[in-house]
């Protein structure tokens, strides 16, 4: 009877170790990658890197071991991937281009969730690689992102594309798209005074026809998608108001010029006109995609296409401009 | 003899019947019991180290905290007393060990089977235990590798405890859980007694020596309280186990016989009342910073935490009740130690304790059941579906009657309670006197009364 009682414990036991294990090894998908998302204190994606080959579909099989993620691809159009805790995903990627692919939480999951990004490698043909893309702006022009830019000349009040584009069909132009994107608006104004100065316009007047410059480089459709966004990548730490007091910087010292790289501060406040209107769209677009180096304003270059940044910027004029309702 | 005393003096003894004590002498049901919990124990150690590190979706949090710990307080504690003690796996690794067999006495001891040291009997250690899973409850009711290292740490330390000290001396002194049974068990209508005319000399078992002595270390003959009976039920299977019995009996038999109660025993009671009203503060109540608090174990916050927790469970608590003892003295003009009355108190607030403790886990429990039924089908978050339960959505039970059925318990626990403030006062003098030497105290397990429904209720 004892002998019976040992080894009944025994078997219990062992059957309690060896199911679970055996269910394991059998249900295993080598085919499929088990994609874990957690918070970067947590440990990142794991794995950080997946490998594929090209027209060759990868399965995934996501889950989250801490709080609600986001997967998504960089620069594509696949779609989001919404990865619960304890639970499964799954979704199938293929890549028709070589190259490595840059994937992202797109929840906001912690004060680190920026830094949630992997990668996938491609292999295939190098003739079939990804086409390099343009140098940016800012990198042609040289900008220093990090001199401190604001502006001297503000305006009495919001200038307004409406208005300006009134005025504009009264008058010659000759803006250009690379040089409005080139300059900051306080430059364009001091610009614009001096090609209109025969039509004897007031300050205001020409901050108007700014607006109006701006409101050029791209339509409603556009600067919905940046509005878009900056709602989901941005307003966390911007604030709705893009004033810098997003829920993820409020612990946090406001920024100061004159101190910047030693720690993570608040953003900038874009509701103070200074530094919108001190700002050209190429050192925002350049600032969006190197990040601010030491201030935790995290790099999207990798994140989102040229066009989405050239949106994103568009969309940040509106803190300081009526750029939107043109007739 | 009035209505109450009959209620009191009520007594069923099962084991009359020859059927019951032929299941209870045989080793092979409890044994057969404790190695399926053994088994579901593994299970527990498994899932906490290798699987999913969600608590909702990982079988060891909801086994061990949703399904385990509610169950032990709504059903096995009120109604069995330590049931649970007499099934435990914890222990039967070292007693494997220390004995030598499972089911059939013989073979070869092993260990130095000391006396546990003077000094560290008592409660004491189990308070401290309790407390300790307390500081770290957030943590490790949300966390199934803290679970699964607790419960290792649990079977590390009683196969230590067997190998060096007698008999169970680990479930007696220092298993946390213990103490918190042990302490409410005497509230349960269910006891293992001598014959009731053997005297507290009779020498039931022959030799002191477990398989011929209890392993709790308790004299069977002398048997009085629940506290530290683990209902092991080894006197019964002894040569003279005829002369124990196992009794259903009223759930105040045991209350409302004077018993002496020692400063650690009130400590424990106190401490556990104290952790009743931190749990539900943390685990019901709508306070984020007390959630994080208790939750980001060694932050400042968490220190913090765990100060309140302490002070309140074994500093408050106590110097209030010492205070309310101390006017119940006066106004009793109570010739008996200070000292005395605030343990006899302490004892007279156990009901509130467990109906609080039933209360908290009435919201706790079934607002998170619903996470058992994926966890059955899933129990390490991999993804299985073994009995298709796995995509079951999570939904709050009884939403609309826990309010009330927590009211009715804290109610009962309070009436309870009180009840047995006034059997202590009895020795004292006049009615009045009495009435008067009831009222602090009773007035103490108002405001524990009223602090636990605003926790609960809002």
């Amino acid at each position: 009877m004892e002998k019976l009682a040992k080894a009944l414990v025994i078997i219990l036991v062992l059957l309690a170790i060896a199911v679970p294990l055996l269910g394991k090894v059998l249900t295993v998908q080598p085919e499929v990658v088990e994609l874990h998302a957690r918070m970067p204190e947590n440990g990142d994606w794991y794995p950080a890197v997946i490998h594929g080959q090209v027209n060759q579909p990868i399965k995934l099989r996501l889950t989250s071991d801490d709080v609600v993620h986001g997967f998504a691809v960089a620069q594509s159009s696949l779609p989001e991937v919404e990865i619960f805790p304890g639970k499964y995903a799954e979704t199938e990627l293929i890549f028709d281009q070589p190259g490595e692919y840059t994937f992202y939480c797109t929840r906001w999951c912690g004060a680190n969730h920026w830094r949630m990004r992997g990668t996938i490698i491609i292999e295939g043909p190098e003739s079939a690689a990804r086409p390099t893309s343009e140098q940016p702006l800012f990198l042609k022009l040289n900008l220093d992102l990090d001199e401190p830019h604001l502006a001297k000349n503000l305006p009495s009040s919001r200038p307004d594309a409406a208005r300006g584009a009134e005025l504009a069909a009264q008058l010659p132009s000759d803006l250009d798209r690379e040089k409005t994107w080139s300059v900051s608006p306080e430059t364009l104004w001091q610009d614009l005074s001096t090609v209109y100065q025969a039509a004897e316009l007031d300050d205001q007047q020409v901050w108007d026809m700014v607006a109006w410059a701006l409101s050029l480089q791209g339509g409603q459709d556009r600067l919905a998608q940046g509005k878009a966004l900056y709602t989901q990548n941005c307003l966390a730490c911007h604030g709705e108001s893009g004033q810098g007091d997003g829920v993820m910087v409020r612990g946090l010292p406001t920024m100061d010029y004159s101190m910047l790289g030693g720690e993570a501060v608040r953003p900038p406040d874009f509701s103070d006109p200074a530094v919108l209107l001190g700002a050209s769209p190429a050192l925002l677009e350049g600032k969006i995609i190197r990040g601010g180096m030491g201030t935790g304003m995290p790099y999207w270059g990798e994140i989102f296409t040229s066009e989405q940044i050239q949106d994103l910027v568009l969309y940040l004029y509106t803190f300081q401009m009526d750029i939107a309702n043109i007739p | 003899m009035g209505a109450m005393e009959k209620s009191a003096n009520f007594r069923y003894e099962l084991t009359q019947h020859a059927w019951v004590r032929r299941l209870l002498t045989s080793r092979w049901p409890q044994f057969a019991l404790r190695a399926v919990t053994l088994a579901g124990f593994v299970l527990v150690l498994l899932t906490g180290f290798m699987g999913s590190p969600i608590g909702s979706r990982n079988f060891a949090v909801m086994f061990v905290w949703i399904a385990w710990w509610s169950a032990l307080k709504l059903l096995m504690l009120p109604f069995g007393g330590r049931a649970w003690c007499s099934i435990c796996p914890i222990p039967m690794p070292g007693e494997w060990l220390q004995q030598g067999w499972l089911v059939k006495p013989g073979g070869k001891k092993f260990g130095l089977g000391l006396r546990w040291p003077r000094q560290l009997r008592g409660t004491w250690l189990q308070s401290a235990g309790f407390a300790a899973i307390g500081l770290f409850s957030a943590w490790t009711l949300t966390t199934p590798i803290v679970t699964a290292w607790i419960f290792a740490g649990l079977i590390i330390v009683a196969v230590a405890v067997s190998v060096v000290f007698e008999q169970r001396s680990f479930c007696r002194y220092l298993c946390p859980m213990g103490g918190f049974i042990g302490l409410y068990s005497g509230l349960a209508p269910l006891e293992l007694r001598p014959q009731p005319h053997l005297t507290t000399e009779a020498k039931i078992l022959a030799a002191k020596e477990w398989p011929r002595g209890c392993p709790w270390i308790n004299n069977p003959a002398a048997l009085k309280s629940n506290a530290n009976c683990g209902l092991c039920l080894e006197c019964l299977r002894t040569e003279t186990g005829s002369q124990m019995q196992l009794n259903v009996r009223s759930f105040d038999a045991e209350l409302s016989q004077p018993s002496s109660f020692r400063l650690d025993e009130a400590f424990l009671s106190l401490g556990l009342l104290g952790s009743v009203m931190i749990y539900t503060a943390i685990f019901q109540g709508p306070w984020g910073v007390i959630k994080n608090a208790a939750l980001n174990v060694g932050t400042l916050a968490w220190w913090g935490f765990a100060g309140i927790f302490l002070l309140t469970s074994f500093g408050l608590l106590p110097a209030t009740l010492a205070g309310a003892t101390w006017l119940a003295r006066t106004f009793g003009q109570a010739a008996q130690p200070l000292r005395l009355m605030f343990t006899r108190y302490s004892r007279a607030l156990l009901p509130l304790g467990l109906l609080s403790w039933i209360a908290f886990t009435i919201s706790f429990a079934f607002g998170k059941m619903a996470y058992l039924w994926p966890v059955v089908s899933d129990p390490f978050g991999w993804g299985w579906n073994l009995f298709g339960t796995a995509g079951m959505e999570w939904q709050p039970y009884l939403v609309n009657a826990t309010p009330v059925i927590e009211v009715l318990l804290l109610a009962a626990g309070l009436i309870w309670s009180g009840k047995s403030v006034l059997d202590t006062t009895e020795q004292l003098g006049t009615a009045s006197q009495r009435r008067w030497s009831a009222l602090p105290v009773i007035l103490f397990a108002l405001a524990i009364t009223v602090i636990m429904l605003w926790l609960l209720i809002g």
